[in-house]
């Protein structure tokens, strides 16, 4: 008989669990989760419906309890039909009666502004007669799915309650994006926050983080011998991220209309796949070396000084086009957009990293509503080869070698490869070896919600954003934000919807290079 | 689902590695948004009688479809190959790509069992990991297909007597990676016991556990002497041997490290699924935790002292399509506390 590893325990290690050896789902400890916005739109489609999926699978504590917090005055009962409501339309899978029925059988709800001391006595009350039913602490979760300017207030009420602390538990803060409108705000959010609880009871989301291709990035990189030596400026010769998307910014002209391009998907998303294609290896993928890794390579991405914006930047606006085959509109036409706004609905960027392995590779990133369709993907661009010894008549010829990695709508990897063309002459053109990850996985991804949640409950903030890497992040986007601010005068350059984006945006590429086709 | 199919009455493997082949072209240049799964060939070798039953069983498994599965019908008195292959695939979403699963069923009589790796080895995907699951017995072709073979997957509670099958699955664990169904049918048990022992003042009571009690469907004692294995081997417990589940429950003794002994009981319970009912685990001081299945997941109940607390642990049932889907996706992984945990079922079992 073979015995594997796994070796039969012959005594305990103090503070150990050996029963979790082997098991790939770790155990969470006992946790009530306060759900501040449970009435709104993220709470609606990605919150409950995510509570619901970790509960079929068996993925939530042992002991799991949940209060919804809202301005709207109704009673448990209606929020818990609030709930079933949300979990039936957005779930990924259909629910299970029996599992729907026990996880929102006790849910309460506490309503009042998040100003009024009555909502943290409430709660407080609330979380006591939990932790007296379990005959436990249970571990406490704050998920402020609210705007961002309850995140100091809220902070603020729950330590004035004394429910920013549990003795022989943990209490922990999720704070949802946008997490400050430029640096100094960020700055000032991070100070209030960290006045009332330790920086490792925050936990920033970025639920781009919790993609797994995304976190695949990693596995990409350090999991294969074959890329590691050529990911650096002796081999790449440039590098595109594109997060393109194809719809407008239908019902949400108020929060777009403050936000605009950059904030809202370039000083988060982006500039965290930025940091994940960069960094050095960590040491290992415990939150903080991970986060500290990332948080140097950030740190040397050099901000340009608000004058020179234009050399690096471009910002511009849909105007009206054909989008899909039909009409759309331009954005000044959208509702609730200001008729002069100059908030951009895209944004192309060149930025360097200035360090050893990076220096003098571009990294050039573009977003945009209403482009011609919905991509999101990281071209890496390897340089040439050194010497041709093939004639390049009669074919495109070798280009340079690219690695495409795709985040949607088709997660994958591709390389593409110099190939020779069938016949007698010694022709190449490029051909692509491609990998998608459905044909080579069973399993279905989560949603990056339920991955997120799990991790906070767990107390792991390997895939949350720290402190000073907002900071390092928003430390990239604020001079950009300043030198725009002193442009506002001058009307944004317009692209039609449906079009590729702004002409303006090839300025930023130099001779010779042209953004990949969406 | 749309199919692309081919049947060849008396056939050979080459030819049915031409059709799939074919197949495959075909679709591609007719779709170039349809790619065939890459990740698992599963092998089953089934009595020509059930083929239907397996095949619905396969069918019920969820997401976790092998990406080439060879059904192999065995028949008494067939001397020719009679095969059908098909390629299922559905259409893509805008800009996607649909993963299209390959399905092979070939008709063969008993001689061909003693050479199956050389009808097998043609039609399967050379690069994957390979699993083989002979759910009628069908040793003939384990032996002939143990050279090619990286995963079994068997259910060591489908013997009569626990102990044959917990031995089959020990033998087998010579020649590849066993995936055992009864193991799988006690993975939330586990998770539950590990997540209610987390906590560190529970951690504490694992040293003063002295009694478990393992309720279980008759039949599935396999499944409850892996969860009793389980403990023993990550607690350092050694059982004594021989549990006689003859007539009614069966009770064991285990030394403890501190030299200290705990009882292990396994009590036959009334229930349709196979499986596990219950698990009780009692410690010094009078604490006690029971969690038994309940709808929408289980039901928990601790003592201690005057105090008893319940309540629903929340997880919907895999049923038995989803815990041979999972049987499927175990292929890929590797659970390092299998084989000791068979190995004390098997010292219980005698």
């Amino acid at each position: 008989m073979t015995v594997v590893s796994g070796e039969p325990r012959s005594g305990l290690e103090p503070g150990e669990n050996p029963l979790v050896e082997g098991l790939e789902r770790l155990p969470v400890h006992p946790t009530a989760l306060v759900i501040f916005g449970a009435t709104g739109d993220l709470a609606h489609r990605k919150l409950l419906p995510a509570l619901y999926n970790l509960a079929h699978e068996g993925a939530l504590p042992e002991r799991f309890e949940l209060i919804g917090v809202a301005r709207r005055e109704q009673e448990h009962e209606d929020f818990r039909e609030v709930c079933r409501e949300s979990i039936d339309l957005y779930s990924r899978r259909k629910p299970d009666p029996d599992v729907l029925a026990g996880l929102v059988s006790d849910v309460r709800y506490v309503a009042g502004t998040f100003d009024d001391d009555a909502v943290y006595a409430e709660l407080g009350r609330c979380l006591a007669e939990f932790d007296e039913r379990a005959g436990r602490p249970l571990n406490r979760v704050f998920y402020l799915s609210t705007a961002p300017q309850f995140f100091p207030l809220i902070a603020r009420k729950l330590g004035a309650a004394g429910l920013d602390r549990r003795e022989h538990a943990a209490t922990r803060l999720v704070v949802e994006k946008p997490f400050g409108y430029d640096l100094a705000s960020a700055r000032e959010l991070n100070s209030e926050l960290l006045e009332v609880l330790a920086e490792d009871q925050i936990f920033r989301i970025d639920h781009y983080l919790g993609k797994e291709t995304v976190q695949n990035l990693l596995a990409l990189r350090f999991a294969n011998a074959l890329f590691e030596p050529v990911w650096n400026r002796n081999f790449i010769d440039n590098v595109q991220i594109t997060a393109a998307e194809d719809i407008g910014i239908g019902g949400r002209a108020g929060y777009y209309e403050g936000a605009g391009a950059l904030r809202d998907l370039v000083q988060n998303h982006m500039l965290q796949l930025l940091a994940l294609l960069t960094m050095e290896p960590p040491s290992s993928f415990e939150a903080n070396r991970l986060r500290d890794e990332k948080l140097k390579v950030l740190e040397s991405i050099v901000p340009p000084s608000p004058e020179a914006v234009d050399e690096v930047a471009v910002r511009a606006q849909y105007a009206a086009g054909v989008s899909g085959g039909k009409p759309a509109p331009g954005y000044l036409e959208e509702p609730g957009v200001a008729p002069d706004s100059h908030t951009e609905t895209y944004v192309a960027l060149r930025l360097a990293v200035s360090n050893w392995r990076w220096a003098g590779v571009p990294f050039y990133l573009r977003t945009g509503k209403r482009l011609a369709r919905k991509l999101t993907e990281i071209a890496v661009t390897l340089k040439p080869v050194p010497h041709l010894a093939f004639q390049s008549t009669g074919s495109v010829g070798v280009q340079p070698n690219q690695i495409i990695l795709t985040v949607q709508p088709d997660e994958g990897v591709s390389v593409s490869l110099g190939a020779k063309i069938p016949g007698p002459r010694m022709r190449i053109r490029p051909v692509n070896m491609e990998f998608h990850y459905g044909t080579s996985f069973m399993s279905e991804s989560p949603e990056a919600y339920e991955r997120l949640i799990l991790d906070a409950m767990r107390g792991d903030a390997t895939l949350f954003t720290r402190n000073d890497e907002i900071e390092a992040l928003w430390g990239i986007i604020d001079p950009i934000l300043t030198g725009w601010q002193a442009e506002n005068d001058a009307p944004l350059p317009q692209y039609p919807a449906g079009s590729a984006g702004p002409e303006e945006a090839s300025r930023l590429l130099g001779e010779g290079r042209g953004w990949r086709r969406l | 689902m749309s199919e692309d199919v081919w049947s060849a009455s008396d056939t050979t493997p080459e030819a049915i590695d031409a059709a799939l082949r074919e197949l495959l072209r075909e679709r591609h240049a007719a779709d170039r948004t349809v790619a065939p799964a890459r990740v698992l060939n599963l092998i089953v070798v089934v009595d020509r009688a059930w083929k239907g039953e397996i095949a619905n069983r396969l069918e019920r498994v969820g997401r976790y479809h092998a990406s080439r599965t060879v059904l192999c019908a065995v028949e008494e008195g067939r001397v020719s190959l009679d095969a059908r292959a098909s390629m299922g695939y559905d259409a893509p979403g805008v800009g996607g790509v649909s993963v299209m699963r390959e399905q092979v069923e070939i008709d063969m009589g008993p001689e061909h069992l003693k050479a199956l790796d050389t009808i097998i080895d043609p039609v399967i995907v050379s690069e994957l990991s390979t699993m083989l699951w002979c759910p009628h017995g069908h040793r003939e072709a384990i032996v002939a297909l143990r050279g090619m073979v990286d995963v079994m997957l068997l259910d060591s509670g489908d013997e009569d007597l626990a102990a044959d099958g917990l031995r089959e699955a020990a033998e087998l664990q010579a020649s590849a990676y066993v995936v055992d169904l009864a193991w799988l049918r006690t993975t939330p048990w586990r998770e539950r016991l590990a997540a209610s022992f987390d906590p560190s003042d529970r951690l504490r009571a694992l040293d003063g556990l002295e009694a478990v009690e393992v309720r279980h469907r008759e039949g599935s004692e396999a499944s409850a002497l892996l969860l009793a294995g389980w403990l023993c081997s990550r607690l350092g417990w050694k059982p004594e041997m021989g549990a006689s589940f003859d007539d009614g429950p069966a009770l064991i003794s285990a030394a403890k490290p501190d030299g200290r002994d705990i009882q292990l009981r396994f009590e036959p319970s009334q229930q349709d699924a196979p499986g596990l009912a219950g698990v009780t685990v009692g410690c010094s001081g009078g604490f006690s935790l029971s969690l038994d299945r309940a709808p929408g997941g289980l039901r928990a109940r601790e003592a201690a002292g005057d105090s008893e607390r319940s309540w629903q642990i929340l997880g919907a049932s895999r049923g038995e399509g989803g815990i041979l889907g999972e049987g499927v996706r175990q292929a890929l992984l590797r659970d390092p506390t299998y084989a000791p945990s068979l190995h004390a079922a098997l010292e219980m079992a005698g």
